[in-house]
């Protein structure tokens, strides 16, 4: 590839206790593709999306963003930096409707004394920009944009999370598993989701388990492996018994896909 | 688009009705779903049911708004302490402690208005600060050190409670010293006449703090973060928000208030006394708060059922007086309203679409 990465991470380390999770472990994310992580469970893909994420802070290496240098102490600030990310458990709260979960955490308030000196939510407009994202997403069978998101099938909730992801993402936007709790239909709905967000120029990293969806979105592969990254393949070159002989250890990958 | 796996083809000829649930909502079910989107429904009705109940077994007595505002002017106090006490119980906390911040935040107002002869505008200050203090102390130790709020407030209920022996050497102030050297400290005792209706102050400072705090949990962003952080604080914190910044504002902010219900209690009873019941201030403020509708679990229930708890609380035990019932039964009923109101927080909670 010619382009410059987006988002890269050198040497990374993280160490709980005893336990290694990220040993000296590298990625990189380019412009506009898709870039799936997957791995054994215990390989350090959590990990490693929560340091991107900041979520955890690494004990060493480095991440850069546009070639910048970056260190996020929490998921406030790689969200300021235009890092999204779509949590397994979605990071919803039940209680709140949908759009006060999609605006938690940067919520519009009242132009004006309203605003200003009574701190007061501007609800319509939030509801205005919520009931927009999901439309555009092709989401909008929701009825109520003011129900509380615990009203909400599993589908409809992985749609609110995704949406809010689309909507504030301005660099990069992470999913882990987005499909794994899902049925047939609502999982390929999600997949148009991600392809969805892809169109619109934003790159994805897509953290899962399931092999068919990952062949079928991804541009490149990110194989992890004992707290580092083994490898990167092309799912149009190898197969799904390939990648998942090499993310086990059952062979070795060519020296052609080995990470640098 | 994405090339369908060869599996998900048959779904081209799936089924297109969304959720086809038999969509005939049984009266039971529709009551749920209201009771669900509005939390101050439940107080509210068994309010206006008790005060029919009454006012029918009792006659017109019960109804003349001298009664009425009668109960209003018993609760205040601990609709004040409620109120604090929901902002805790929102976050999934509880605050045992704040029956002694209100004990020595008034004993404090006395201490430095009559016995050091401050001026009573900063003795009302030191009071509301030490009451902040004393909250800040919870929330650092539940936010920061990430103790269990129950734990934490049972030895700070402990602690705040001997201090206030300590210091006040269990010396009670009396009123003809307060009215002379510091009337500002019965500024709500002040009360008005509406025809046979009789407002205080108090009465009237209880309304407006509920009313105030039903804006800002509703309408500013601080307060949907209240209810988020009470409702999963894990998913909150992933959100972007300060979970601890919050929690510890909660806190500070309940020992704040409870500060202020010392103010008020001040009003009412005219003297300071550093033994006051605290106990019964800390279960009637959370009684009301539960049978308010407020969930234990946190995230749920709306701060006007606190004070619709304390009226239904109020006009029971009002009631109760006046059949010249036994006082226990009124404890009697606490309890069953208590066992009832978490019954109903459980039934509301099971709804879905």
């Amino acid at each position: 590839m010619t382009q410059e990465p987006i988002l890269t991470a050198r040497g990374l380390v993280k160490r709980y206790g005893r336990v290694t999770a990220l040993d000296n472990a590298d990625f990189d994310l380019y412009p506009g593709e898709i870039l799936a992580v997957i791995g054994d469970n215990g390989a350090g893909k959590s990990s490693l999306i929560k340091a991107i994420s900041g979520a955890v802070v690494p004990d060493e290496g480095e991440i850069r963003l546009e070639g910048k240098t970056v260190s996020f102490k929490s998921p406030m600030e790689a969200r300021e930096a235009g890092i999204e990310t779509v949590y397994q458990n979605l990071a919803l709260s039940p209680a709140l409707s949908i759009a006060d979960n999609m605006f938690l955490g940067r919520e519009i308030r009242k132009p004006g004394f309203l605003g200003q000196w009574l701190r007061m939510l501007d609800r319509p407009a939030m509801e205005k920009r919520a009931r927009d994202k999901l439309t555009e997403l092709g989401l909008m069978t929701i009825q109520n944009i003011g129900q509380a998101v615990e009203t909400l099938s599993g589908g409809q909730r992985q749609g609110v999370a995704v949406a809010r992801a689309a909507a504030f993402g301005s660099r990069v936007v992470i999913m882990d598993e987005p499909t794994a709790a899902l049925g047939v239909k609502e999982s390929r709905r999600v997949l148009e989701l991600i392809l969805d967000v892809k169109k619109r120029g934003l790159p994805i990293v897509l953290i899962s388990h399931n092999m068919p969806h990952v062949f079928e979105v991804a541009d490149r592969i990110h194989i992890h492996r004992l707290g580092r990254r083994l490898a990167v393949i092309d799912p149009k070159q190898y197969t799904m018994s390939d990648a998942v002989a090499f993310m086990t250890g059952a062979k070795a990958p060519p020296e052609a896909a080995l990470a640098a | 688009m994405a090339q369908a796996q060869e599996f998900e083809k048959v779904l081209s000829g799936s089924d297109t009705n969304v959720a086809a649930f038999d969509e005939h909502k049984s009266a039971v079910r529709r009551i749920q779903h209201f009771l669900h989107s509005t939390p101050a429904a439940v107080p509210l009705i068994v309010l206006v049911l008790s005060i029919i109940i009454f006012g029918i077994t009792i006659g017109g007595r019960f109804f003349s708004s001298y009664t009425l505002t009668l109960i209003l002017q018993q609760i205040a106090i601990v609709g004040i302490l409620g109120a604090a006490q929901t902002l805790v119980i929102l976050t999934a906390g509880i605050d045992l402690s704040i029956g002694v911040i209100m004990v020595i935040s008034a004993v404090i107002m006395g201490n430095c208005a009559v016995s050091y002869g401050l001026p009573s505008v900063i003795a009302v200050a030191l009071g509301l600060a030490a009451g902040a203090a004393c909250g800040l102390l919870n929330g650092v130790l539940v936010a920061y050190m990430k103790l269990p709020p129950f734990i934490v407030t049972l030895g700070t209920w402990n602690i705040v409670m001997a201090t206030n022996f300590i210091y006040s050497a269990n010396e009670t102030i009396r009123d003809t010293d307060v009215d002379t050297q510091a009337p500002l400290l019965h500024l709500f005792a002040l009360s008005f006449k509406v025809g046979t209706a009789v407002l205080t102050a108090g009465v009237i400072a209880m309304v407006a703090l509920v009313l105030l705090l039903w804006y800002v949990l509703n309408h500013t962003a601080w307060g949907r973060h209240v209810y988020a952080v009470g409702d999963d604080q894990e998913a909150a914190k992933l959100s972007g928000i300060q979970t601890k910044k919050v929690l510890m504002t909660v806190y500070t902010l309940a020992g704040l208030i409870a500060a202020f219900a010392a103010w008020v209690s001040i009003g009412r009873n005219g003297s300071i006394s550093p033994s006051a019941a605290v106990t019964d201030y800390n279960l009637q403020a959370i009684t009301a708060t539960v049978i308010g509708g407020i969930s234990l679990f946190g995230g749920r229930g709306s701060i006007l059922g606190t004070l619709f708890g304390a009226m239904i609380v109020g006009v029971v035990s009002m009631g109760l007086n006046m059949l010249g019932a036994d006082p226990q039964w009124k404890v009697l009923l606490t309890g069953v309203l208590i066992i009832g109101a978490v019954a109903v927080d459980q039934w509301i909670r099971k709804v879905s679409a």
